[in-house]
């Protein structure tokens, strides 16, 4: 037997065993890999920044005696009837669709359980979302499927969505398995068919013209609604700038880790900006025109907790809104539906072929089978706790800074852990005054 | 993103109320671009070349200007101020040491032509408008825009139209995909712009097909190859004036012609009271189509 | 009859108007005067209403209309009867880009001419145009039908869903998905009636059939080509 010392087989970096599972796959198949979720890619989040918190300086509030305000108010521009909400957290936009008509209703209890408001998706207003939301944002979409004037006088303000995290310049597509019948009558398409998603509004180009259809919004509505316009997070200085040129009430920005029903994972993971990098130049934007406040911003993508919650309001978010979490709250990804995640290839957690609609959890689904697993009240009582859970954090951690208020947290109350979020951030790295790009140390 | 306005005389009758009814239609226009309006106008011509400038503090550069110029290049100069801008003529063979020695000073050049004159400011198109006294101003053609920024800044020299030829303008609605690249091959040309907007790539392409040899129309179906993105242009020359959408043609425009003028407008509303706009024959441009009429 | 100036009104006042007239379900009559290219003109109009415009309108005139009848004597600009549900809508000079986008029922005539993306994303709507249709006309068109007496300009019904289209004259391209289908007798008879009732002096037989080949309903790699 040959004794010379052997070299460890050594697997490429480059080229990684998941790396050559895609080409594999791709070579095989012809396309594209389509996935939900949003960006799984290690990304510099809110967890590279820290609270200071109070001590000799500043004064901290008793927790639980001493009032810290949570409420916030979207549309104060020129909407005669703004939205006023408990809590800054809200429900994103995910589709009737998407996600089956007892999730929808879930979201729904939950949201109002907390005084909060949820938001439709591509796919048109159900009953099951607009008779269980207190508050309902209807948004306006490139597809338009279900589009209608009395479900736009339902809706207690409506949101015209330019683009999204996951993937801002691109459109959409929803594979055949889940156009089952009523989400076919809704849309006006064939029934089993992939559906094709605009990436354009069909009635409009730019914000010169946007702010024509938001007067034709205004109009068929009397005034009353709050007019929302959400941008993927990807040049978000003159996105949010050019929003309120528009005529925006509110400014809604989804960063890169904000999730989709089904886009290519390419184009999940190569376009857009994080969360965290967004935020800085919204809110400069709206500084610069003298907004900042008087147009809301509502930030998106991955908010988990109620720490992320305060570091977005810090960095001069109004609200945030959860999606991906609150699904999570409702039971998607569920270690109880392992077995199942087994049989389809996947494992707890790693779950995202949400668009295939055979969901074990019974989400984003419109098998009829796999829908009864989600009881939506139970579903509602979930949300409810973690929302509840989430703006309880975000108070603990603004009384420590001293704050009757959730919205008087600023950029001066954190540090950076990283140079990369103080970079994007342009808060100072933790132990000095200074970011990068700053003069001075 | 923006509104563009642009009026072409067939009829010298006219002259003596163009820019005021330019002026009716880019106040028209101010929604589409609240950020800031310039115009061009193309009237007398003058013994030389007018070479208009720009300055953040007329009350201390104008004074004297003239004077200081005509000494150091050693020949006679006018001007004519107007608000933040002044117009100088000056011989054409000291075209290039006047702007050297006016962008010396601190002022931005807008424009140098033989009968065009450029204003544009930051502010509302009605404002913009009042200061520069446009409303009186006679021609035979002129192209006005209003600015909703997109990518570069709210400033004078971001403002519209860009002018990057002798007698050359242009104005633009929509947003360039290619114009960093553009501009670096421009540059490597020898055609430099001033500012980071894609607009002046566009108008500095076009100057550099011209000075190419290629005619207006040449360099505007020139621009449907080598630009890539959203624009409708609307340019003017000494005797011309064109107008391209590009091949998509998302952003609107809309064309009116009689037998006394061509009108272009961003929308309908800004033609509206033009003269014998009811008997016009009204038309939206088709896409990668160029459009010229020339006196 | 009622006559509103908008001259002396604005827009807000005049739509409020329409708006409150429509609900009442009376079968009013209403003549707007110097439109002068408004934009966001009659819109969210619910309800057996009349409304006729002296002169040219801007974008989306008629928007999301539901039972009402509104006719421009003009031209119109972008977007216009985007949207609408049901009733009619007569424009009887030109229309910008966008006619009839995403329209879910009622029908919308055009006497003139209509220029890009007519029909674009509709979805249920009828829309007659007696003159030419210009680009990308009936691009994802999912429902309803688009009758063109004279021509069609490119990429006619890309990416088509189920909606049909019927030209008279040339078609400039036919965009992905797109392809000529056999005239049935249904298709006569639908045509007919469609003619009819936009008052266009056209023979259904003149026309021809465009419709989806439903390639794209299902992804298949030999067709990556057309996406």
């Amino acid at each position: 037997m040959d004794k010379t010392p052997r070299t460890e087989p050594r697997q490429s970096w480059t080229f990684s065993r998941e790396t050559n599972a895609e080409i594999r796959r791709a070579a095989e198949t012809g396309i594209y890999d389509i996935r939900g979720g949003g960006s799984k890619r290690r990304l510099p989040h809110f967890d590279d920044l820290l609270f200071l918190g109070a001590s000799m300086s500043r004064y901290p509030l008793e927790g639980y005696r001493e009032k810290c305000d949570t409420s916030v108010v979207l549309g104060t521009r020129f909407a005669k009837k703004p939205i006023e909400l408990k809590i800054p957290i809200t429900i994103a936009g995910m589709s009737f669709g998407a996600l089956s008509g007892p999730a929808k209703e879930a979201l729904g209890r939950g949201a109002s359980l907390a005084g909060t408001s949820t938001t439709t998706g591509d796919g048109g207003m159900t009953e099951e979302e607009r008779g269980h939301s207190e508050k309902l944002v209807y948004q306006y979409l490139p597809s338009r499927y279900g589009m209608n004037p009395d479900d736009l006088r339902r809706a207690d303000a409506i949101e015209v969505v330019v683009g999204q995290g996951a993937k801002p310049g691109g459109g959409g597509m929803l594979l055949g398995q889940k156009i089952t019948e009523r989400v076919a009558g809704m849309r006006d398409l064939p029934i089993g068919i992939d559906q094709r998603s605009a990436c354009r509004h069909p009635d409009w180009t730019g914000p010169d013209d946007l702010e024509i259809k938001i007067l034709e919004l205004r109009e068929i509505t009397n005034w009353e609604k709050p007019i929302y316009i959400k941008v993927g997070g990807a040049r978000p200085y003159y996105d949010t700038a050019l929003a309120v040129k528009a005529g925006a009430d509110v400014v809604v920005l989804d960063g890169m880790q904000g999730g989709t029903a089904a886009t290519q994972d390419v184009f999940i993971e190569n376009v857009g900006q994080p969360t965290l990098a967004c935020i800085r130049p919204a809110v400069q934007a709206l500084q610069d025109l003298g907004m900042h406040r008087k147009v809301q911003l509502v930030v998106s993508g991955g908010i988990r907790n109620g720490a992320d919650v305060a570091k977005a309001l810090a960095l001069g978010a109004d609200a945030v809104s959860i999606g991906t979490a609150a699904l999570i709250a409702l039971g998607d990804n569920d270690p109880k539906w392992e077995g199942e995640y087994q049989k389809l290839g996947t494992t707890t957690g790693a779950y995202d072929d949400w668009h295939e609609g055979r969901d074990p959890a019974g989400i984003t689904t419109q098998d009829p089978e796999l829908m009864k697993r989600l009881d939506p009240i139970e579903g509602g009582r979930r949300l409810r706790n973690y929302l509840n859970v989430m703006t309880l954090e975000c108070q603990t951690l603004a009384r420590a800074c001293g704050k009757s208020h959730v919205h008087n947290l600023e950029p001066e109350d954190l540090c950076a852990l990283t140079m990369e979020a103080a970079a994007m951030t342009q808060v100072p790295l933790a132990g000095t005054n200074w970011w990068p790009g700053k003069g001075g140390f | 993103m923006c509104g563009i306005v642009g009026l072409f005389l067939k009829n010298d009758a006219l002259s003596p109320r163009l820019g005021d009814m330019l002026t009716d239609m880019l106040i028209t226009m101010t929604d589409r671009g609240p950020d800031s309006a310039g115009i061009a106008i193309y009237g007398e011509g003058a013994e030389g070349v007018k070479v208009t400038v720009q300055s953040e503090a007329p009350a201390t550069d104008f004074p004297g200007l003239d004077t200081a110029l005509a000494a150091e290049l050693g020949v006679p100069v006018t001007m004519k101020v107007v608000d933040t801008h002044a117009v100088l003529v000056v011989p054409e063979a000291q075209e290039a040491a006047a702007v050297a020695a006016l962008e010396a000073r601190g002022l931005r050049l807008m424009g140098v032509g033989q009968r065009m004159e450029i204003y544009k400011e930051t502010g509302l198109p009605k404002d913009v408008a009042a200061r520069f006294g446009i409303r009186a101003m006679g021609g035979t053609h002129g192209i006005g825009h209003t600015r909703m920024a997109t990518e570069s800044a709210v400033t004078t020299l971001g403002a519209h139209p860009f002018s990057t030829a002798e007698d050359q303008c242009l104005v633009h609605n929509g947003s360039l995909s290619n114009h960093n690249q553009m501009r670096r091959v421009l540059a490597k040309e020898g055609f430099h712009t001033r500012t980071e907007n894609d607009t002046e790539v566009g108008a500095t392409y076009i100057s550099y097909r011209i000075a190419k040899g290629a005619s207006l129309g040449e360099a505007l179906e020139g621009s449907l190859k080598d630009l890539d993105g959203f624009f409708t242009f609307v340019t003017g020359t000494r005797d011309g004036f064109g107008v391209v959408r590009d091949p998509i043609a998302c952003k609107p425009a809309v064309l009116a012609e009689t037998e006394d003028y061509v009108a272009f407008a961003s929308e309908y509303r800004a033609l509206a009271d033009l003269p014998g706009i009811e008997a016009a024959k009204v038309w939206e441009p088709e896409p990668a189509t160029v459009y010229f009429w020339e006196r | 009859m009622q006559t509103i100036d908008m001259g002396t009104t604005e827009l807000r006042e005049v739509n409020s108007a329409l708006q409150a007239a429509a609900k009442a379900q009376a079968n009013e009559e209403y003549v707007i005067e110097n439109p002068r290219g408004s934009h966001a003109l009659a819109v969210g109009l619910d309800g057996t209403l009349s409304v006729r415009v002296k002169g040219p309108t801007g974008y989306y005139t008629a928007g999301m209309n539901k039972l009402a009848t509104v006719t421009v004597e003009g031209s119109a600009g972008p977007g216009v009867a985007e949207n609408m549900m049901s009733g009619t809508v007569v424009i009887e000079g030109d229309a910008s880009q966008y006619a009839g986008a995403t329209g879910r029922g009622g029908l919308l005539v055009i006497k003139g001419n209509a220029s890009s993306r007519c029909g674009i994303s509709m979805k249920g709507i009828d829309i007659v145009v007696h003159g030419n249709i210009g680009h990308m006309s009936a691009f994802m068109a999912q429902r309803g039908t688009l009758v063109v007496l004279g021509d069609a300009g490119d990429a006619l019904g890309d990416s088509l869903y189920e909606a049909r289209l019927f030209v008279r004259g040339s078609v400039k391209s036919l965009g992905a998905d797109c392809v000529e289908k056999e005239m049935r007798p249904e298709h006569i008879e639908l045509l007919k009636d469609l003619l009819a009732r936009a008052g266009a002096d056209a023979k259904p037989e003149e026309f021809k059939r465009y419709g989806s080949s439903r390639k794209l309903y299902n992804f298949n790699i030999d067709h990556a080509d057309e996406y």
